[in-house]
């Protein structure tokens, strides 16, 4: 099936229909693979055991990102190529992403408190992060206030693009600005600094929450687009014209 | 297994993980439920769709 026919709301139903289950099989076996790998390898040399929280924090830091960045090529989608599944992906994907934002925050405090003894700091990575939580919930919220999805997801695609530039700031903020949180260790142009023996189980678990974020976006896609049905449907039964 | 002082922040970021997690599938599968149900109705009402395309 090329890509383009998936445009087709029927294919694509057909296609989440067959894809959600493979994608949520993977997503079990790799977060369970994962996090044991993850629970069984030796305590970090300066973190102890509270190194086992980065296989969780960090994936939900890369799909806050990762899906932040879906939402603004969905954008476009939106506003200049005119997809007619591309406002249902970008919709689909809001509280997904907002719900990982929400993770990468409260874990990285639970691993702050023990290392830098505190929650919270202002440092420009947290706070980046914290503001792309919230125009996740900006995003969210604009969805919600407006009736017609059409007229939504234009002004919903500017406020996307728009926060967009938030991203390379999340992402490169360790790099321009001094702050608590450590650098880049995976994602460098000289290659991983972490050990593999902790690489291995937070690439894995990073993989199982790629599969579950697809799962769930395939199935939040299909919502919306069985919605988008009723409330035709409904309109029909309102003019009476059915 | 010995997680050591800071074992409660471990399995408190686990659980939270676990948690947030469970509510984005339960979200998902709950609004696909009620869905089909809004489709079901309109569908038992003689409600079609113009294109003649099953709803679902």
């Amino acid at each position: 099936m090329a890509l383009l026919d998936l445009a087709n709301p029927n294919r694509f139903l057909a296609f989440a229909r067959v894809s959600i289950p493979v994608f949520s099989g993977l997503a079990a076996v790799l977060l369970g693979f994962g996090i044991w790998r993850g629970f069984n390898v030796p305590p970090d040399y300066q973190q102890g055991e509270t190194v086992r929280i980065m296989f969780i924090h960090v994936p939900s830091a890369w799909m806050a990102l990762g899906i932040y960045t879906l939402m603004a090529i969905s954008a476009l989608g939106t506003l200049v190529w005119r997809h007619p599944l591309a406002d249902v992906a970008a919709k689909a994907a809001a509280p997904i992403g907002a719900a990982f934002a929400f993770l990468c925050l409260l874990t990285g405090a639970l691993w702050g408190r023990p290392m830098w003894g505190a929650y919270w700091v202002w440092d420009a990575r947290l706070t980046s992060m914290l503001v792309l939580f919230l125009l996740y919930l900006g995003v969210l919220a604009l969805w919600r206030a407006m009736d017609e999805p059409g007229h939504a997801a234009r002004a919903v695609a500017v406020l996307t693009l728009v926060g967009f530039v938030n991203v390379p700031i999340v992402k490169f903020s360790v790099d321009w600005w001094s702050t608590l949180h450590q650098p880049a260790s995976v994602f460098r142009l000289d290659g991983p600094t972490i050990h593999p023996v902790l690489l291995t189980p937070l690439l894995i678990s990073a993989l199982g929450f790629l599969a579950l974020f697809l799962a769930l976006h395939l199935a939040a896609m299909r919502n919306e687009i069985l919605r988008r049905r009723v409330r035709t449907m409904r309109m029909l039964a309102a003019s009476g014209s059915h | 297994m010995d997680l050591g002082p800071h074992a409660n922040f471990i399995l408190l970021a686990y659980a939270a993980a676990a948690f947030v997690l469970s509510l984005l599938v339960i979200w998902v599968v709950a609004d696909h439920r009620a869905q089909v149900r809004a489709i079901d109705a309109l569908e038992s009402k003689g409600v079609s769709r113009r294109s003649g395309a099953r709803a679902r």
